[in-house]
Formats: structure tokens, C-alpha cells, sequence
């Protein structure tokens, strides 16, 4: 076989890495290269996009794998053994040099390094770990470092690379147990458990105070995980179910559900089918309306509902909430505005600011919001009050819920 | 009419000073014009206003005094820190009006003092929109800068042509500078051009795009991976423009890409999911066959702790699985004389696969001590293998298993004492109780007792070491924590 040239190998490897929804560079800690001898930043908040694909997901780091090569067999994966995908694997300095390079750039915020299993978990995780020693240690290199942790890797190892990176992942794959047993015969979602508790531990360890030395910096920008959506029928509700449980264990930054999108060279176990990508949205916002606008997962979906498509899930609630309607937004406690469509955290706030010095009318609001259509029938200003607009049946349809046919067209 | 000449299109020191003096002459906003010196015609527009005024043209009328003849906070008035910090903002925005904009509010602030905080006013919000605008090109030129490689006469440097939606490369040269201070650059825009040579950050005039080098060996690599990264059955074109609005399209290398990936993208997506499947390979079919083979058989009853171990996780007896991390088996020697059954695992445990190691752990260790009782020599477990528990917000909080639960897992528990075959058992708490001797067990009437189980083992009932913590009354805990030293004694007597 011809020596793959490194342009063929970056090709494959990322092109295998894709299906990773996750590029964040944020919520690390805030360094820089001053004093240092070597390049890279963080600013400790929300990260910066150096680039967008056509498919409008945010190109943050450079996410690709040490090789594609793998002894599992998950049926949803472009990787698994039985596939015929073309095959390639990076050595250490080539990922470190492509990694400064387009880092000196200014392409990328940093590196998001996964691989697939080879020989075994240990020795796997102990090369991913290596790149990350080498770009810090010897490179001196302060950008964003996501590592993917292999859960079956020995606690060592995960320890260790908690040292190097920012961030740390471990992908629960699948919403239910049953599915992941059934589609990944290899993998073991005690063990994936197992491995978030770990990190979670050691984060906690890292931050406890009264200790005599003080801890090194366990993966500052926390842990995070990918759920895949579609390829099993798990209902919206247990998805979130899922994204809720792990939320509270682990204290997981973010849960990211990736719609089953088509891969070169499927299975017959998983036929494709296009990526549910509205679904994968309404999750998104109701896994929002749980994190930042107090609602509880039941107030949301049942364990086995589905969320509705043609609106989003917070509408959804207030249309069958309309006794909790209208909100006077001269009054009500952040809580309850929170709960307004069309209100953000943001707007929420701003109106509880100006409010404190005036009585807060529509065109006011307008200027806050910028959904005023879409509020309208769910809150009282000083000059407005919507009457019967809020208990009218037609009210889903008059706020832009859309029919299945023109959801499809979205593709 | 009063026409201030700015030095330049962000001269902030100067527009302030001149705000300042026509605010304490009195001069209404409607009646001011601003202009910036040599600001001919390549960004603005002469003031449109200019030539409407009273004043000859060409005169200033009151020139802007120095800034050294008022510096801040004299002269009569203050004004909130949030109106300057948002003013440097805003006179970074392109508009022509900003300059009106902040003269009208430092105005209107005197009548209204709080109009800081009246985000919904008209021109608070314009002035908002104008600050966010810059805050998004600021973040924006951090995302999109595309440096190349040159070599000069001092080794390596890197180059970038760029053009910002607004006049912030100088703000933004300090990032720069921080993320690559071992890096000589300079980044080239039509409105200033910074420099960093790892010493100092210096600015030059405005430059022009062929000043810029032309190509980079390593632009290549990088539009590979763009191209490799997009997923094609998942085409967003309208969130990707507007996050990377076309504007910068022309300075951006892998934007060359996004006709064809985009022209592609459905045909590339239906030919996936129209392929057939293919058949996995022999070697993979065959080691399904093994892996099948050699699976441990599903409910035989353990025969070593290390089963047991392996077991409590893949456990199903009852639903309690789903929502906790791990089985947490029993810890300690094989041969331990003591055992402690505890009621569950907690937060803690759960994460850490051991038990007691949480509060109530902390609490128990303390009781042992006092008693005198090693832990080290004691099998310590629970009747209960998995952490139940209901969320509220973020947490996990503790929730008692019910009847059919504990009777699910005494399958391990009885195992367990099979296999370690204490002399004495202790029950900590009315749920090990009912585990331990298959019966409810009220611990007030029945501690400081000892009762003979089948097993040829002898059976202690005490509190729960959770118990001692959820007390709220000082002087009922503190008699509760000795009277549950002294069962712990009495157990270890047991022993002997």
C-alpha cells in the first residue's frame, strides 16, 4: 500500500472525526502566551468560531482523529471494524505540527483530538495523552486542548490528560442503555458512567479549598458529551430524561445531541435516513429552557413525548399553560417572564433594569426584544393588554407553526 | 454653528474635550457639527449638516480646547463611567452619526440622570446597537485574521490583510500581541495597520491589499480541512452566512470552497443514503460468535466477591440502574468477622464506586474511631447497590428504595454473606434492617439487641450514620452519635 501523503490523511481523519457535533473552545481559563515561549490564548469565556461550514457548524479547533482504525463495531459509526471507509492513522509530530501550524495562523482556537480504539484502551488514550504533553510540555503551547476520554482507558491516564486539556468528553452515544447494547456491542455504558464520574471527581478535587498545595488545574473547561439522535426510537422525552440524569451527576458543561446523519458505507443494522436536523433543534432549546429558564424536563416532554416540530418548546409550553398568561411585564418576578415566548435571559434582564425606573410600554419592549410579534398575546404593558388574543384557538397557527411539508424543505 | 474638527475617525480624547467645553457653553445637540480632519471621502461623507450652518465653513467656532485645559472630572460635571466606557465603544462604529449620538446623550444625562440604565430609550438602544456592533467586529477580526508565513531579513513573520465591519484593529491589536507574543506580525487594514516585533506594539498608517503577501504553503492544508469537516447531508447555508457574513468572505482562503460544497451537498447526501449496505467482513461476524460464547452465564449465583464486583453492575434485577452511575459493591477483607450493611450509596458513592466514602461515610468513620472498631478489618456494604435518587435543579437527592428494591437486591447481599460469613451483622438503619433480617426492623425498640440469624450470624440493629446528620436539634444529635458509639462497641464485643 502507497504511503498516504498528509494532506490524504488529514482528509480522512477528519472527515471520520465530523460526526463529533462538539468544537467549543469556551469556558476555559483565562491565559496567554506572555512570558512564555511558545503561542496561544483563552479568554475564559466563550470561545471564538475561526471559520463556518456550509452545514453552519462552527469551526473552532481542529477536530480530528490519531487514527480511524477501530476494533469496535457501533453500528452508527463511519469508523466501526466492518466498514470500508479508507483507513489512515497521524503520528504524534504530525498532528502537533499541523495543530502550531494552523494555530499560528490564526485558523483555529486549538486542538480537539479522538481516535478510534486500537490494540487497546490504555494504549489508545496514552497516545492521545502524548500529543497533549508534547504540544504543552516541549511546545509550550497555550490554546484550547479538547481531549476525548476512552472510558475502558485506566484512571491514570484519564487523570493525566485532565492535566493537559481544557475540556474532556466522554460520548454516551445513545439515550438508552438497551439501544447502545444493541448498536455498539463493545461499548459499556456503566463503563462510559464510570468514566464521567471519574472526571467529575477529579474536577471536584482540583477546586477544593483548605488544601495545603494547592491542586494542579483539573480540565478547567469541564466535561462534556454527545448524545445521537435518530438512530434508536427513543422519544424526546427520554432523550431528555437522559441529558437531565447526566446534567445532575456529572455536572456536565453541555450535552450535544447530533442528529444520525447519512455515512459513507452503512450497515444493515442501522439503514440511513436523512438527519432529523428540526428535531435536533426543538432538543437543543428544551435542553436551554432546563439549564437557563427553570423549567423541569417533565414540564417539557414526558418520558415518552416527543417534542412538537412546528414550534419551539417553550411556546409549546405556554400554549398549553394559557391560565399561567398574560404576564404583566411591569410586575411579574424574573422567574415568570422567564417563561414568556420570545423572552430570553437577556431581554428578561434588561427589562427587570429599565423597569425599576419606569413603567415599561411597547414600544419599550420593542426595544429589548426582538420578538415582539411573538409576545404579544402573552404580556401586559402599560399601554397594551392583549384581551382575547391570548385564548384564541388559532393561536399556534397565527405564531408560525408550520406544517410537516414545509419542515422537510429545510434540508 | 459650532463645527468641532476631530483629529481622526476614533479621536475619543478629542471629541471628549470637545464635548465637554460645548456642554458647559451650553450648546444644544441640534445645534453642533462634527467633523474629522482629513476625513475626506473614503469613509465619510462630508457632514451632511456642515454646509446648512450659520458658520462660515471652514471656521471652527469654538475651536475644541486641548484636552490638557480640562482634563476629567473638572469642570462641573460628571458623568457615569458606563457612558464613557460605551462612548470609547461606539466611536469606533463607522456610522456618521456617533458622534451626534454621544453628544446627545451626554446632554440628555444631565436632565436624566439614570438614562444609563433606560436601555429601552431610543437613543440608549441606538447607542447599544452601535456598542454591540463593535463588541461582534472586534470578535469577529479575532475569528477571521488569516496570517501568512514571510520570510525577512529578521527570520519568520506572519501577515495578515483584514478588513474590520468597524474601526477596531487597534483595539484589537492587544489580543493579538497576548495570543502571539513570540510571533512577529502585523496585521495590515485599510484603516491603520499594527505591528507587534516582540517587544512593542506599533501602529501605521492604512495600508493596501497588495502590500499583503499573497499565499501560505499551509493554506491548502486548511481548505482540506474545511472541506473535510463539512458534512454534506446537513446543508445550513443561511446560519453559516450569518455567522461568517459574506463581507469577509474575500479575505478568507476556505471561503473559495462554499459554491462547490454547497452545489454538491445533495447529490454527495443522496448517494449515501441510496448505496446499499454492505456485508461486514468473515472476521467480524466470527468474533461476534466468540465474544456471544464466552459471555458469563446470566444469573448463576456469584461464588466470589470478584463476581459480585463485576455483577452489581450489570445488574437488572430492578430499575434502579437506569439513572445511576455504577453498582457499588461491598468493600473490604474476605474473611471480615464484622459486617456493616448500609442502606444505599449516595452521591459520593456512586461517582467513586465505594461505599461510605460521603458525609455520612465521614460521620461513620468518626463513630468507628471512637469505638475503637477498625474499619480496615470490616466488610462494609449496603442493601441497596444503586444510588436512588430525584433531581432537584443540578442535584441528586437522596430518595429511600422501597420494599421491592431492597428484596431485588438481597440476591447480592445474601451473596455476599455467604461468601464473607461474618460472625456479627450490623444494620445500619431501618432499610439494612429489613434487608438483613427480612422483616421491617424499627431501630428505636430494637438496638443494644442482639438476634440470631439462619446464618449462624448474629444480627445488630443501629441508626443510620445519615440519621445523625439530619438531626436538628443539637442535644438529640449529640446523645444519638453515643448512643451509636456505643452500639458499635457492642457489635465489636460480638466479635470476640
Amino acid at each position: 500500500m502507497a504511503a498516504l501523503t498528509l494532506k490524504r490523511k488529514l482528509a480522512i481523519l477528519s472527515d471520520a472525526a465530523k460526526y463529533d457535533a462538539s468544537c467549543a473552545s469556551s469556558g476555559s481559563r483565562r491565559r496567554d502566551s506572555m512570558g512564555g515561549r511558545g503561542v496561544g490564548s483563552t479568554d475564559g469565556g466563550m470561545g471564538i468560531c475561526h471559520a463556518y461550514a456550509p452545514d453552519g457548524r462552527c469551526i473552532s479547533l481542529l477536530k480530528i482523529l490519531l487514527t480511524n482504525f477501530c476494533v469496535y463495531d457501533c453500528a452508527y459509526c463511519v469508523n466501526r471494524v466492518s466498514s470500508n471507509t479508507p483507513r489512515a492513522r497521524f503520528s504524534v509530530d504530525e498532528v502537533i505540527d499541523l495543530t502550531l501550524g494552523f494555530y499560528r495562523r490564526n485558523y483555529i482556537e486549538g486542538l480537539f483530538l479522538s481516535s478510534g480504539i486500537v490494540r487497546s484502551a490504555d494504549y489508545t488514550m496514552e497516545e492521545i495523552v502524548r500529543v497533549a504533553r508534547t504540544l504543552r510540555e516541549v511546545h509550550d503551547f497555550r490554546g484550547y486542548i479538547h481531549l476525548k476520554v476512552i472510558p475502558e482507558a485506566s484512571p491514570r491516564l484519564v487523570e493525566e490528560a485532565g492535566l493537559y486539556a481544557d475540556r474532556l468528553s466522554i460520548n454516551i452515544e445513545l439515550p438508552r442503555d438497551e439501544s447502545l447494547a444493541a448498536l455498539a456491542p463493545e461499548k459499556d455504558a456503566v463503563g462510559i458512567r464510570k468514566a464521567m464520574g471519574a472526571v467529575r471527581l477529579s474536577e471536584a478535587a482540583s477546586k477544593e479549598k483548605g488544601r495545603k498545595a494547592r491542586p494542579p488545574t483539573f480540565a478547567p473547561a469541564g466535561q462534556s458529551t454527545q448524545m445521537i439522535v435518530g438512530a434508536d426510537n427513543a422519544a424526546d422525552g427520554a432523550i431528555l430524561k437522559r441529558a437531565e440524569g447526566l446534567y445532575g451527576a456529572y455536572g456536565l458543561r453541555r450535552v450535544y445531541y447530533s442528529g444520525f446523519s447519512p455515512i459513507p458505507d452503512a450497515t444493515s443494522r442501522l439503514p440511513l435516513r436523512r438527519p432529523p436536523l428540526i428535531r435536533e433543534h426543538r432538543l437543543y432549546q428544551a435542553d436551554w429552557l432546563m439549564r437557563f429558564y427553570g423549567f423541569e424536563r417533565a414540564e417539557i416532554a414526558g418520558e415518552d413525548e416527543d417534542l412538537d416540530l412546528a414550534i419551539d418548546p417553550k411556546l409549546s409550553w405556554a400554549l398549553k399553560n394559557r391560565g399561567d398568561f398574560p404576564v404583566d411585564v411591569n410586575t411579574a418576578e424574573r422567574e415568570r417572564l422567564l417563561r414568556v415566548p420570545g423572552l430570553g435571559v437577556k431581554a428578561v434582564d434588561r427589562i427587570l433594569g429599565v423597569r425599576r425606573f419606569k413603567r415599561l410600554e411597547m414600544a419599550d419592549i420593542g426595544r429589548l426584544s426582538r420578538n415582539l410579534g411573538k409576545l404579544k398575546p402573552f404580556l401586559v404593558a402599560a399601554d397594551w393588554s392583549p384581551g382575547a388574543l391570548a385564548d384564541r384557538a388559532d393561536l399556534r397557527a397565527g405564531l408560525g407553526a408550520r406544517d410537516q411539508q414545509q419542515q422537510l424543505d429545510l434540508f | 454653528m459650532p463645527v468641532v474638527r476631530l483629529d481622526h475617525e476614533t479621536d475619543f480624547d478629542g471629541w471628549r474635550a470637545a464635548a465637554r467645553s460645548l456642554r458647559q457653553q451650553g450648546v444644544e445637540p441640534q445645534h453642533v457639527v462634527w467633523t474629522v480632519d482629513g476625513a475626506t471621502d473614503l469613509f465619510s461623507p462630508a457632514p451632511p449638516r456642515a454646509d446648512e450652518g450659520s458658520a462660515p465653513s471652514g471656521v471652527s467656532e469654538p475651536a475644541p480646547p486641548p484636552a490638557s485645559l480640562s482634563p476629567p472630572g473638572e469642570g462641573g460635571f460628571r458623568v457615569p463611567k458606563p457612558f464613557v466606557d460605551l462612548a470609547g465603544q461606539v466611536i469606533r462604529h463607522r456610522s456618521d452619526e456617533r458622534f451626534d449620538l454621544l453628544y446627545r446623550l451626554l446632554w440628555r444625562l444631565q436632565e436624566t440622570p439614570e438614562l444609563m440604565h433606560l436601555l429601552s430609550d431610543a437613543d440608549i438602544s441606538r447607542a447599544g446597537h452601535f456598542a454591540r456592533d463593535v463588541s461582534r467586529a472586534v470578535h469577529k477580526m479575532k475569528a477571521f485574521v488569516r496570517f501568512r508565513l514571510v520570510q525577512d531579513a529578521d527570520g519568520e513573520a506572519y501577515v495578515a490583510w483584514f478588513e474590520p465591519a468597524h474601526r477596531v484593529t487597534e483595539a484589537t491589536a492587544p489580543f493579538f500581541m497576548k495570543r502571539f507574543a513570540n510571533m512577529r506580525f502585523s496585521i495590515l487594514t485599510p484603516d491603520v495597520c499594527v505591528h507587534w516585533d516582540l517587544n512593542t506594539l506599533a501602529a501605521t498608517p492604512g495600508a493596501d491589499p497588495a502590500d499583503a503577501p499573497r499565499e501560505d504553503a499551509l493554506e491548502d492544508y486548511w481548505k482540506t480541512y474545511y472541506a473535510s469537516t463539512f458534512n454534506p447531508a446537513r446543508l445550513k447555508v443561511a446560519v453559516m452566512r450569518k455567522e461568517m457574513p459574506k463581507r469577509y468572505w474575500r479575505n478568507l482562503p476556505e471561503a473559495a470552497l462554499i459554491p462547490d460544497l454547497i452545489a454538491q451537498a445533495e447529490a454527495r447526501t443522496s448517494d449515501m443514503v441510496r448505496a446499499a449496505p454492505t456485508e461486514p467482513s468473515r472476521r467480524v461476524v466470527k468474533a461476534a460468535v466468540r465474544n456471544s460464547r464466552d459471555a458469563p452465564w446470566d444469573g448463576q449465583a456469584p461464588t466470589s466477591l470478584e463476581e459480585i464486583a463485576a455483577g452489581v453492575d450489570h445488574c437488572r434485577r430492578c430499575d434502579l440502574w437506569r439513572d445511576a452511575t455504577r453498582g457499588v459493591p461491598g468493600e473490604g477483607p474476605r474473611r471480615a468477622k464484622l459486617m456493616f450493611v448500609g442502606e444505599q450509596p449516595g452521591d459520593r458513592e456512586d461517582l467513586a464506586g465505594l461505599p461510605f466514602v460521603g458525609p455520612a461515610g465521614q460521620v461513620f468513620d468518626r463513630a468507628l474511631a471512637a469505638a475503637g472498631v477498625p474499619r480496615a478489618e470490616t466488610w462494609v456494604t449496603n442493601a441497596v447497590k444503586h444510588f436512588k435518587h430525584e433531581l432537584a435543579g443540578k442535584r441528586r437527592i437522596h430518595k429511600t428504595p422501597n420494599a421491592g428494591e431492597v428484596a431485588a437486591c438481597r440476591w447480592w447481599l445474601d451473596a455476599e454473606r455467604r461468601i464473607v460469613r461474618p460472625r456479627v451483622i450490623v444494620a445500619l438503619g431501618a432499610t439494612a434492617g429489613l434487608a438483613v433480617f427480612g422483616k421491617p426492623t424499627p431501630v428505636a425498640t430494637s438496638r443494644g439487641e442482639a438476634f440470631q440469624l439462619p446464618d449462624q450470624a448474629r444480627g445488630v440493629v443501629t441508626w443510620h450514620p445519615a440519621f445523625l446528620l439530619r438531626l436538628p436539634d443539637e442535644k438529640a444529635r449529640t446523645q444519638a452519635y453515643d448512643a451509636f458509639v456505643e452500639d458499635l462497641k457492642f457489635a465489636w464485643r460480638l466479635v470476640a
